[in-house]
């Protein structure tokens, strides 16, 4: 055999090797499928679809979980990995679903609200795929999302994302941004099916309060904070003032732009009944400028990059030798959402939505995040819904 | 999907073909075979459905 023939057959060879050595840890990751159990407040659970028949059998269709109360009330919707790289809403959403009962009023968890996205990876910048939380029973694995839908999904991205309605030209990206694509149309692209889904929901079953988890760089000025167009403001100012007095940590009040559009907080309140809020956590792993991009600095958020920056006042939040551990950022998302619904309640008394069995902010820093987590080997079969 | 990523599919699948031809064609130049098989791998992934 001539040379050249060896060297094609080692080529062909390493090529192989290569393909399957960095494929088969994607291809995994992609189908990784994440258990999870519906708790004693789960009264049933329907699918994006349902809005938009379109989505169905997709990979994008995802659960919708309901928790209907006791006695009839408001309604409110919680949203989780809009973007799939801030984990902190998932977590929280899953506490609520394995946790929460409701008492008055029916609340809907979408703990997966962008399903590609929680598909979709940043190797490149050196992500991690997964990410494992500490429970009583062991660990309990998550898959590492990315901010945009996988373009598996929805392919090629336009040279320029011209929104609709309102035709803003955006970031050709955020053409998979389920947080540029509200309010959506049937017809659209894909993520615009997906936030078009979502409008219907809060449309047709006249949702009354829109709670979206978000997480955010320390080192961005809108983090640590709460999301709110005037219509929601009131609400959401009383909120920051409660959680701040009661619970002791800081959420600010950011109005929603309303020359910036696409947005979760800015969408939903102009075209529906619905008042939005989005919750920004701060995340230091999406910071820049950090060390690698582990899975302890996910959880833990600590960082000697973070910290000497912070010491020259270069970020947006306080920060210490402590970082910004997983437990804080679930925390002020769970007893932000808990004051919001008890702050409606308050105003729309012929409306209430009250949940018992949700931790909050000082609960979780102590107990941590995966004391709320049960064991799915020992979950009723048909409790258990994979995402 | 749309028509439009059928199309972007079908035109990677081309692409994949050309190289891959390139590849079996080239007598001498082993640096050209690398180069061929660097830019193959992306879309063999993308077509394979894998990223």
């Amino acid at each position: 055999m001539k040379k050249s023939g060896i060297a094609k057959i080692i080529l062909g060879v390493v090529f192989a090797a290569l393909a399957v050595v960095g494929g088969l840890p994607l291809y995994k990751h992609r189908h990784y499928k994440m258990p999870v159990i519906a708790g004693p407040g789960v009264t049933r659970v329907i699918k994006l679809s349902d809005f938009v028949p379109s989505l169905k059998g997709s990979n994008v269709d995802t659960d919708v979980f309901v928790l209907e109360g006791r006695e009839p009330g408001g309604k409110a919707l919680l949203m989780a990995n809009t973007h799939a790289n801030e984990p902190a809403g998932l977590l929280a959403c899953l506490i609520g679903i394995e946790n929460a009962v409701v008492e008055k009023g029916t609340v809907y968890i979408i703990p997966m609200f962008n399903a590609s996205a929680s598909r979709n990876t940043k190797a490149g910048d050196g992500y991690p795929l997964y990410f494992d939380v500490p429970t009583d029973w062991g660990a309990k694995r998550f898959r590492m999302g990315n901010r945009d839908a996988s373009p598996l999904e929805q392919w090629p991205d336009p040279d320029v994302y011209i929104h609709y309605p309102d035709r803003q030209l955006l970031s050709y990206l955020d053409v998979r941004n389920t947080n540029r694509t509200w309010p959506g149309r049937a017809n659209g692209q894909i993520m615009e099916r997906v936030t078009f889904a979502a409008m219907e929901l809060l449309r047709r079953d006249k949702i009354d309060v829109a709670i979206d988890f978000h997480g955010a760089e320390t080192m961005f000025p809108v983090t640590n904070c709460l999301v709110a167009p005037d219509k929601s403001s009131k609400i959401a100012t009383l909120t920051a003032m409660t959680v701040k007095a009661r619970e002791g940590f800081d959420s600010h009040v950011e109005p929603s732009p309303r020359n910036f559009r696409g947005l979760s907080h800015r969408e939903i309140g102009d075209f529906s009944d619905t008042l939005p809020f989005l919750l920004e956590a701060p995340i230091p792993f999406l910071d820049q400028p950090t060390g690698p991009k582990t899975v302890k600095l996910m959880l833990d958020g600590k960082d000697p990059f973070l910290l000497s920056l912070s010491k020259k006042n270069k970020l947006f939040v306080p920060y210490d030798e402590n970082g910004w551990p997983m437990e804080k950022r679930v925390g002020q998302h769970l007893s932000t959402a808990l004051e919001i619904l008890r702050q409606f309640t308050k105003k729309n008394a012929a409306r209430p939505i009250v949940l018992s069995g949700v931790p909050r902010y000082a609960e979780i820093v102590q107990a941590g995040v995966g004391k709320y987590f049960h064991d799915p080997a020992k979950a009723d079969a048909k409790q258990l819904y994979y995402e | 999907m749309n028509i439009v990523m059928i199309l972007y599919y079908a035109i990677t699948a081309f692409i994949v073909l050309m190289l891959a031809w390139n590849f079996v064609r080239e007598k001498k130049k082993v640096n050209d075979m690398v180069l061929y098989l660097l830019v193959l791998l992306p879309l063999v992934l993308r077509l394979l459905r894998v990223k």
